[in-house]
């Protein structure tokens, strides 16, 4: 570093001769060129200002003594933004370790809450989830039951980035905690309301739906806390239907009791259960309705479930103006025989 | 997209003007407005959503901790002239039937 800052000192005193000389374009750039070469190996303002000194004295030994004493003005004058650029130096490597931290806290995050997805007897599953940044503040769970029931959690926290993500490894872990015969919608969500509610932060909120599906019985039953409602699809009659649910966010108040509602899946119904951040992606300005997601389902609708899925994702990346907003999660249930 | 915070002291109620877009870029700004107003006992904070067209679930996260700050200091907040669309992220997380909201009337807009 100590050489090319000597060369760079050197280059320095013969462009600023030439350009007195001659002022010319060339050593303009020449210095121009030096100057960046100086912010690289961290020179500082008031060190330019000096060597500037000691190649006019060499240049000109009779220089005024006038000129040297404001040149030495000048040097106390860019001290300050020497400290600066220092500053901005230790603040460029401080963000580089975060963002590091970052990344390493990202992908333990998805090691975390990898969810698999499990193979149900006469049910078929897709499941998309898509952050919009680093890491996700949407989770999807499957838990299979000993006689072969499905448990699916689908979840939104709200307040983004690395408090949402450690509130998520939160939820996984008391879910998965709760005794096989607890499972219950409403008990689940009843638990993780207290759980969400006595240990964050104030302006924190997650929004879910717990749903479980009974082989047997071909039923799902399902409860809601405040989330973004379902969609069943009617193969007979080839419509969708709203699940209409009532019941608060968790976190919101300590003590809250959720309903439970149940829909009934006869040969390729399939349920729809999405996040807000798919219907709130904007598509320049304009939101995306809802009925659009539906639409595309409908039209990939003879496809594997993970497939229509993966395609409504594609169609609004295609968009034109497509912003992830919110983190994009879509999750679909087909019966099968 | 901005969001202005104006506040008017109107027969000794509060009234927050908002305009523009609640989100996780202005929320922050949003809170730290509304949540000392919470902490003054007895108080009545109106806030006029009249011209918000968008609020997303972050907007949502700053009234549920001033909703949480009225509980503890015996304060009020009402909501009104909230637009549809973002009635309905009240009515979806169920805050709607824990909150005092005031959904925009269309008629009385129309006269007034």
């Amino acid at each position: 570093m100590g050489k090319v800052v000597h060369s760079n000192i050197e280059n320095y005193k013969s462009l600023l001769k030439n350009y007195i000389a001659n002022q010319d374009e060339q050593s303009l750039y020449g210095v121009d060129m030096v100057s960046k070469s100086f912010l690289k190996n961290n020179i500082l303002p008031e060190e330019i200002v000096n060597l500037h000194i000691q190649v006019l004295q060499e240049l000109y030994p009779d220089l005024s003594e006038d000129i040297k004493h404001s040149m030495d003005f000048l040097l106390e004058a860019m001290i300050s933004y020497g400290i600066k650029q220092q500053e901005i130096q230790t603040l460029k490597e401080q963000q580089m370790a975060i963002k590091s931290e970052i990344s390493v806290a990202a992908s333990m995050q998805e090691t975390l809450l990898k969810a698999d997805i499990p193979s149900i007897d006469g049910l078929e599953i897709g499941a998309i989830s898509v952050p919009a940044h680093q890491m996700n503040g949407d989770y999807y769970h499957f838990v299979k039951g000993k006689n072969g029931t499905l448990g699916l959690a689908i979840a939104d926290v709200i307040g983004k980035g690395i408090p949402a993500a450690l509130c998520m490894s939160m939820i996984k872990y008391a879910i998965d905690s709760y005794p096989e015969e607890s499972m219950a919608p409403k008990m689940i969500l009843e638990n993780l309301n207290r759980v969400v509610e006595r240990n964050v932060d104030s302006s924190m909120f997650i929004t879910m739906i717990y749903a479980q599906y009974l082989p047997q019985s071909r039923r799902l039953i399902f409860s809601s806390a405040g989330h973004e409602p379902g969609y069943y699809y009617n193969k007979a009659n080839d419509r969708f239907e709203e699940l209409k649910t009532k019941g608060l966010a968790l976190g919101v108040l300590p003590d809250v009791q959720y309903q439970e509602y149940r829909v009934d899946l006869d040969q390729d119904d399939m349920v729809i259960f999405l996040t807000d951040g798919v219907t709130e992606c904007r598509e320049e300005g304009q939101f995306i309705e809802v009925d659009e997601v539906l639409d595309v389902i409908k039209r990939f609708k003879d496809h594997p479930a993970q497939e229509i899925v993966n395609q409504v994702y594609k169609h609004f990346e295609r968009l034109q103006g497509f912003q992830l907003r919110d983190d994009f999660t879509l999750i679909i249930l087909r019966k099968k025989v | 997209m901005e969001l202005s915070i104006h506040l008017t002291e109107k027969n000794n109620s509060l009234v927050i003007h908002l305009s523009g877009e609640i989100d996780a870029y202005t929320a922050p700004q949003l809170k730290e407005r509304l949540l000392p107003l919470t902490k003054q006992n007895g108080t009545l904070i109106k806030v006029d959503m009249e011209a918000v067209q968008y609020m997303d679930s972050t907007g949502l996260g700053v009234f549920i901790s001033a909703l949480k700050s009225t509980k503890e200091n015996n304060s009020k907040m009402k909501l009104i002239h909230i637009d549809e669309r973002v009635y309905r992220v009240f009515k979806i997380t169920g805050l709607d039937e824990i909150m005092d909201l005031e959904p925009r009337n269309k008629v009385e807009r129309r006269n007034g």
